[in-house]
This record gives structure tokens, sequence and C-alpha cells, in this order.
């Protein structure tokens, strides 16, 4: 017979409706394991959800603040719900309390970074200093067990404009690059190899209008006005890229493009309809383009490493480790080992916070225990917040893997294979 | 993205597919939308308990019972024969142990304290010859201190039928606290993961051993080794008594475990496990499905020699019912089944219900149809097939794992046809 189209009439966006109770997603909760003050996915989501319809008294504040919104629930659920949704939506539907200082700042990484970037020698000195990690401890609630990124003295932005923009003319096909807050304050080099990467591949990089922080901190620590309105302003910018220049956009962040096509609609309710299917990380999009045999990549011969990837939660959800493991993989002297995917507790912002240290650590050990174990040279990882976890916790080097593939390329060769044709 | 085979479910059906063909050589991709059954699983795997209300002794003997167009009946008697031999061997290779042969059912005590016949039996179980009396006359339950999912009385009510003496006690401890706090949370999960680590199970085999001093046999929940596969075995090696565990509530503890331990070997053998995805639909050429796209991947297809359809039945949404009939969500594949809704149950609810017997219509070779013409390079596996009813016969793990292991054996044999054509 005919493929049937009725579906089951729901009227709510995250299928909370579709949920039978079966409980497989408090199984897989990273927090539930080592936090018991957290309820579990299935009592902060669905369960909680018909109460809160009832009667939104029922909503709690504090033990809903308690999930990471890694998704690792969602991922695991049989009957499509989306949990971490509910519990987010939740959160921005009836939480009342107004973001402290602390947690304001921190999500203002736009702000934050700008100023930080000025002053970097002085910021990077200052704020590493164990007194005032202290006194941050103390003052701001930012645990003193953790270090900040480092920031850059030139922005990102900065460097294209004066070393990189002219060249990108040069090129017939064109991205853009969304290069989010890491890249543009803390670590610039990352940007720089996707161009190298790009560029080599016959791709001009260009950048956004005016790109703004995906705002992924600003939604979890509840300035959920202001993420939306930067939600806005990255999907008209988006559009002008995609839609009216023809150049699809990239990201080096699993985190920044997660939230971009997902986030936006489902939490923020910014309809990003036009530009989600264009909008994904380099290293899918370079994937298609060698899957569909329209370019090669050419690696050096003495190249040699042993890599361990780490899968970032935002990443499973996504769904597309396989991308980023397979462009490794075609490195011929790299040797790749999968770890085996769990959260690392930091979930941005979160594992910061001294209220949360432990749970951080604690969801963050079996990780750790993994790569101590794992003899490798450096691990590789989609996401910039699970490098900094995985530094400050553990003795290896994590490393993107647009940064390896970078190091790994033999710029000329590939050049030379498309320069030909 | 190609690969030589693409998987459309990662149940108990999927999983095995997959571990076959990799062992085989071949690569292989499987989409999960979720979670998987295995999460229900009671410790037991059968393959044939009852045929027409009957309690079946020899389940290689009974298929012949069986109407023509069951699952069995169709991969055929002597294939099932065989296949029920590599079955148990191919878990094994996967680190699960399981007692028990497909030439007599065995007998399992259920948590509602009856016997009930089966084929496979995890290591954590126990396993029992005969179904009228037990070896044991004296018995102490033990449970957690606020766990709702194991439900003592019941086993107790059991027992006592057998002429077992049984006594029920419970224990408390300080490491249970804090999950007790809120009673829906007190879960087997969550207290299994609390005996993976640290001191928990000493304590815990300390009080136990206290309490079942004068009984021959001491009976818990199963609510040891989720993530930590060595719990179950260190239990009993600090138990001084005989243990015998019984499934609680899902999910189950043990099944969380084999489901990690088939998906760790898949992965192990270099297969491709895609969680949390859903194929969307395929792109046919004459009768050859060419790709399939699914959610996460949008444009980028994943093409496939062959591929397999173990989605599950309508629990898993393999099947749907939907107000003008029924159909299979991805393909639009032939299902075998009444259209009209009212032929669809039997109001007494503990009959044959005409609806578990629903499923894809296939071919001899388990290639399902579409408007009646197979698809070559498609094959159904496992509780998406039509033909049984795995809740009245005791089969639906059984018909699973064979209808898996044949999948696989069809598609090596269609490969090793085409290589010799060239």
């Amino acid at each position: 017979m005919k493929k049937d189209t009725f579906e089951p009439y729901n009227i709510s966006d995250n299928d909370f409706e579709q949920c039978v109770k079966c409980t497989i997603c408090t199984v897989y909760c990273p927090v539930v394991l080592v936090n018991p003050d957290y309820p579990g996915p299935k009592q902060a989501g669905p369960d909680g959800e018909r109460l809160r319809l009832k009667n939104p008294d029922y909503f709690d504040e504090e033990a809903l603040k308690l999930c990471l919104n890694c998704k690792r629930c969602e991922v695991a659920c049989p009957s499509g719900v989306k949990i971490g949704d509910v519990i987010q939506a939740a959160r921005i539907k009836y939480g009342t309390k107004r973001p402290t200082l602390r947690d304001a700042i921190m999500a203002n990484t736009d702000l934050v970074g700008t100023m930080a970037s000025a002053f970097a020698p002085i910021v990077n000195t200052t704020v590493a200093l164990k007194p005032v990690r202290q006194i941050m401890d103390k003052v701001l609630k930012i645990d003193h067990h953790r270090i900040f990124p480092k920031y850059s003295g030139e922005k990102f932005e900065t460097w294209y404009r004066k070393h990189a923009a002219a060249k990108q003319d040069g090129f017939k096909k064109c991205v853009s690059y969304f290069h989010g807050c890491y890249v543009n304050y803390n670590f610039p080099q990352l940007g720089k190899d996707l161009i190298k990467i790009m560029n080599a591949a016959g791709y001009g990089v260009k950048l956004l209008e005016k790109e703004k922080c995906c705002g992924v901190a600003l939604i979890s620590n509840g300035l959920v006005k202001q993420a939306a309105r930067q939600a806005r302003h990255n999907v008209r910018a988006l559009q002008k890229s995609i839609v009216e220049n023809g150049h699809p956009v990239v990201s080096t962040s699993s985190t920044c493009t997660f939230t971009i096509r997902d986030e936006y609609p489902h939490l923020l309710g910014v309809n990003n309809e036009d530009v989600r299917e264009q909008t994904e990380l380099a290293t899918r999009f370079l994937f298609r383009l060698i899957d569909g045999e329209k370019l090669q990549l050419v690696f050096k011969k003495n190249y040699s490493a042993r890599v361990a990837y780490h899968t970032p939660c935002h990443m499973e959800k996504l769904g597309w480790s396989i991308y980023s493991t397979s462009l490794l993989q075609m490195i011929p002297g790299l040797e790749l080992m999968q770890l085996d995917s769990q959260c690392c507790g930091i979930a941005g912002t979160y594992g910061f916070k001294k209220e949360n240290y432990e749970t951080a650590q604690g969801v963050g050990q079996p990780l750790f225990t993994q790569i101590e174990e794992a003899d490798v040279d450096c691990i590789a990882t989609d996401c910039e917040t699970c490098k900094w976890q995985i530094e400050m916790s553990t003795t290896a080097k994590v490393k993107n893997p647009v940064a390896i593939l970078a190091d790994a390329l033999d710029i000329e060769a590939t050049q030379a294979l498309w320069q030909q044709q | 993205m190609k690969f030589d085979t693409v998987i459309i479910g990662g149940g108990l059906s999927g999983l095995t597919c997959g571990i076959r063909l990799m062992e085989q050589g071949r690569k292989c991709a499987i989409v999960s939308s979720g979670q998987s059954a295995i999460h229900f699983f009671s410790g037991s795997f059968d393959l044939l308990s009852r045929v027409n209300g009957q309690e079946v002794t020899n389940p290689l003997e009974s298929i012949h019972s069986l109407p023509s167009e069951h699952p069995y009946q169709r991969v055929g008697q002597a294939n099932i024969a065989r296949l029920a031999e590599e079955a148990p061997q191919l878990l094994d290779r996967a680190g699960m142990v399981f007692a028990g042969t497909a030439k007599r059912n065995h007998f399992v005590l259920t948590p509602m304290g009856t016997m009930k016949p089966t084929w496979l039996t995890l290591d954590d179980f126990t396993s029992f010859a005969k179904n009228d009396k037990l070896p044991l006359s004296r018995a102490t339950i033990v449970n957690l201190q606020g766990f709702l999912d194991f439900h003592t009385l019941f086993i107790k009510d059991g027992l006592t039928r057998y002429g077992v003496e049984v006594q029920v006690r419970n224990v408390a401890m300080a490491q249970f606290e804090a999950i007790r706090r809120n009673p829906s949370e007190m879960r087997s999960s969550n207290i299994a993961k609390v005996f993976d680590q640290g001191d928990a199970l000493d304590q815990f085999a300390e009080k136990v051993n206290k309490l079942g001093k004068e009984s021959d046999v001491i009976i818990l929940p199963a609510v040891f080794g989720l993530f930590n596969t060595t719990v179950p075995a260190a239990l009993k090696a600090r138990i001084n008594k005989p243990v015998v565990l019984l499934p609680a509530v899902p999910p189950s503890t043990p099944g969380i475990r084999c489901q990690i331990q088939l998906r760790q070997r898949f992965q192990e053998l270099g297969g491709t496990h895609f969680l949390g995805d859903m194929v969307r639909e395929g792109k046919f050429k004459g009768n050859r499905l060419r790709y399939v796209n699914t959610n996460n991947h949008g444009d980028i297809q994943l093409e496939a020699d062959h591929f397999i359809l173990a989605s599950g039945s309508f629990y898993s949404k393999g099947i749907k019912a939907g107000p003008y009939g029924l159909f299979e969500p991805i393909f639009g594949l032939d299902v075998d089944g009444e259209n009209e809704r009212e032929k669809w149950f039997d109001k007494q609810v503990f009959n044959n219900q005409p609806y578990m017997h629903y499923g894809v219509r296939t071919d001899a070779r388990f290639r399902p149809m579409i408007n009646g013409q197979p698809v070559e390079n498609l094959y159904a596996a496992g509780s998406v097939l039509a033909g049984s009813n795995p809740l009245k016969e005791g089969s639906g793990a059984g018909i699973c794992l064979l209808t898996s292991l044949h999948v696989a054996e069809q598609i090596l044999q269609d490969q090793d046809d085409e290589e010799r054509y060239i």
C-alpha cells in the first residue's frame, strides 16, 4: 500500500506526548550518575512538563539548572522526544531568577572577549594568578580550579582583514566562515588553519557580516532575550551569505553549529529554515566534496601521529563525528582510535561555576580515565570547551580535527590537482 | 557515504546482522533511532515456548507444527537447527555467556514467582531443568529499602506454591539515601550505577550474608553490573549462598549491559553505529534500493550494495497503524495484515490478537516487496516480519536472532554469486 502520511497529533514542538516513561533517558544521563540533586531527564523533562502545564508552580528552577543540555537523553530516546529541549524550554518559559553578575559576564563572550583581547597580556597573567583565582572563587563563584583560556592579542577578525581578506577574492568558489568566539578571541590559529585548508581545496573564505556570538552561553545562563536578538542578527547575516551571495557557511565548532541549526528554532523561536541546511561544520563540507569525488586532499608523506577522537555531546546529537573521523583517517600516517563517547562535564560555562565543579569533574571522570589510558600523541575533538576541560583535567593535548588536517595537508600538491583542470 | 550493507535498526536483530556481516569482513553501518528493546531484556531468549497453547519441550521438533507462513518455517527447520547453534557462539564472542540448547527448553524463575520455559539464559541468571519443583526448600528474598520495582510478595506467593519456605528482607544502605530522596528515580539502573563502583557491593553482601544464614538460596533483583561487567560475578563471589537474580521492572540492568556489549562488538569489528538518527526515505532504481537518506546526514546519502530492514514492530514504529490502515513508514513496503481496523483486535485481550501477526511481506529470501515485486537488495529481519505472534509463542528473541543470521547468510551468498559472475 502507499506510504501513509498520517502523523499523530501533537500539541508540543518537542514531542513530549510521545514519552512512554521507559526511563532509558535517565540511564544515559551523565549528571544523574554523579549528582543525586538532579532529578534526571525523564522527571525534569516530560514528567515535569505534565505537571508544569497543570500548574507553573511545579517548576523547580534549582533542579532544572543542573541539566548540562548535553542532549544525550535525546540521542538515547527510542520515542523521539526532545527531552533536552523540554527542559531548556521550561527554564526559558518559567524561569524567574535574574542571571547573576558572574553568569552575565561568562555569557557575554563578545563583550568580555573584546575587552580582554585589548589587554590580553595583562588579562592572561592576572586571571591565571592563584590569589586572583581565589578572589574570583569567593566573589564571583567561579571555581578556583579553573583556568580561563588565554586571550589572543590580535582578534581573528583583525588578522583576517589585514592578512587574508584580499586573497579570498581570487577564488571562483567561496564559503563564509562562522568562526565563533573561541577562534576570534582565544585561538585565531584555528581560523588560519581553516583558511589554509579551504584555500588549498579551491575555496575562498569570507567572513559573515558582523558575526555575533551564537548565543549558547546566553541561553544556558538565562539571557534569552539577548540570545534571541543575536540569533536574529546571525540568521540575517547567514541569509545574506547563503541566499544572496550563494556562499555556504562553515564552522569549526560543533556547539556553535548545533546552536545555530537546532537551538535557534527549538528554543529561541528564530526561524532559520532557509539557511539551516547550508550551515554546517567544515569537516562535513569537506567530506561531502571528497565523497562526491569533487575534491581530493593530498597529505604530507612524512606525517605521523597517533590520535584519539572524542565525540563532543553536541556532535553526538548532530550525528556528525563520522565526517571528522573519516577525514582524519584519510591521513596516511595517522593512526586513529575512537574514545567511547561520553560527556566531558564542562558544558560551556557550567563547569566553571563553583557550585558545579564537582559534578563536572565527576561527569568527566570516565572520559579522563580513557584518555589517560590511551597511548596517543593528542586528542582530537570538534568542541573548544571540551578541549579546555580535557586539558585542565588530564595530561593530554587537544586539537581540533581541522588543525590536524592543516598540519598534515600538502598544500601545493592539493592545489595542483584542481588548478590543472 | 558508501557501505557494503546499511542496516536500519539497532536492536537485537540489527546488531546481530551487523556483527555477523562484519565478522565476514563486510563494511556495515547501523542507523538506530534511539536505544532499543534490549533495554527490556528479561535475561532469557525464547526460541519457542508454546504452540497452540501447549508448552513446548523441544523447540526444534515443534517448529513443524507452526503455520507455513511463520518465519521459522520459512527459514527452514534444518537452517534453524544450525543457526540456533551459531547464535550463542556469536553472543559469546561479544562477551556474553548464555546457557541452554534449542533441543530442549530449560526453565527460569519469573518475577511473578512462576516458572517459564526458555532457550538461552544469560549467566547472571539461574537455569532450572524442571518446572514442577525447585531444588531448594528455604529462600530469602532481599530487596533494597525503597526500591519499588521488585515485587517481593509476588515472588513469595509463587515460591510458596512450590513448597518453598520464604522470608522477605529489606536492606537499607547509606549509599542509596541520595537516590531514595526522589522515589521515582530509585530505579534499577540508578541502583546499578552505585554498585558499579566503590564499596557498596561489599557492604551489601555482608548484610545479605547475615540475613540469609538460615536459607539455602538468596533471591535478589537483577540490579548488578550496568557499565561494569564484573559486578555480577563479584556479587556471587561475596555472597556465601547460591544467588538467584530475578528481573526487576525495566530498564533492565543486564539488558543495557548486553546492548552495550553488542554495540561495542560491532564497533570493534569496524562497524559504523549511527545512534539517534532516523532513515527518512530511500531512492530506488528499478527494483534496487540505491541509497537512503537520514535526518542527521541530510543530503549526504548512505549508499550500499545491500540493505537490511530491522526496524521492529509497532512499538518500535517499524510498522505503523493509521486511521486508514497499516503501513511501513520508510519505504511504503507491502504489509501482511488487515487494513480494516475492526479486524485488528480480538475483544478478549488474552486471546491470540491478529495485529500481533502483522508485519512486512517478504519473498522466499526474506526480501520485502513493493506492489508484489521484491526489492532485489533489501532484506527484512526480526520483529518487522509478518507471520508470528511472539507473545503467544514465546518466540520473539529467537525470531530476531535466527532470521538475522539467516538474512546475513543470504547477503553473503548474494555477494558470492555476484563475484562469481564477474
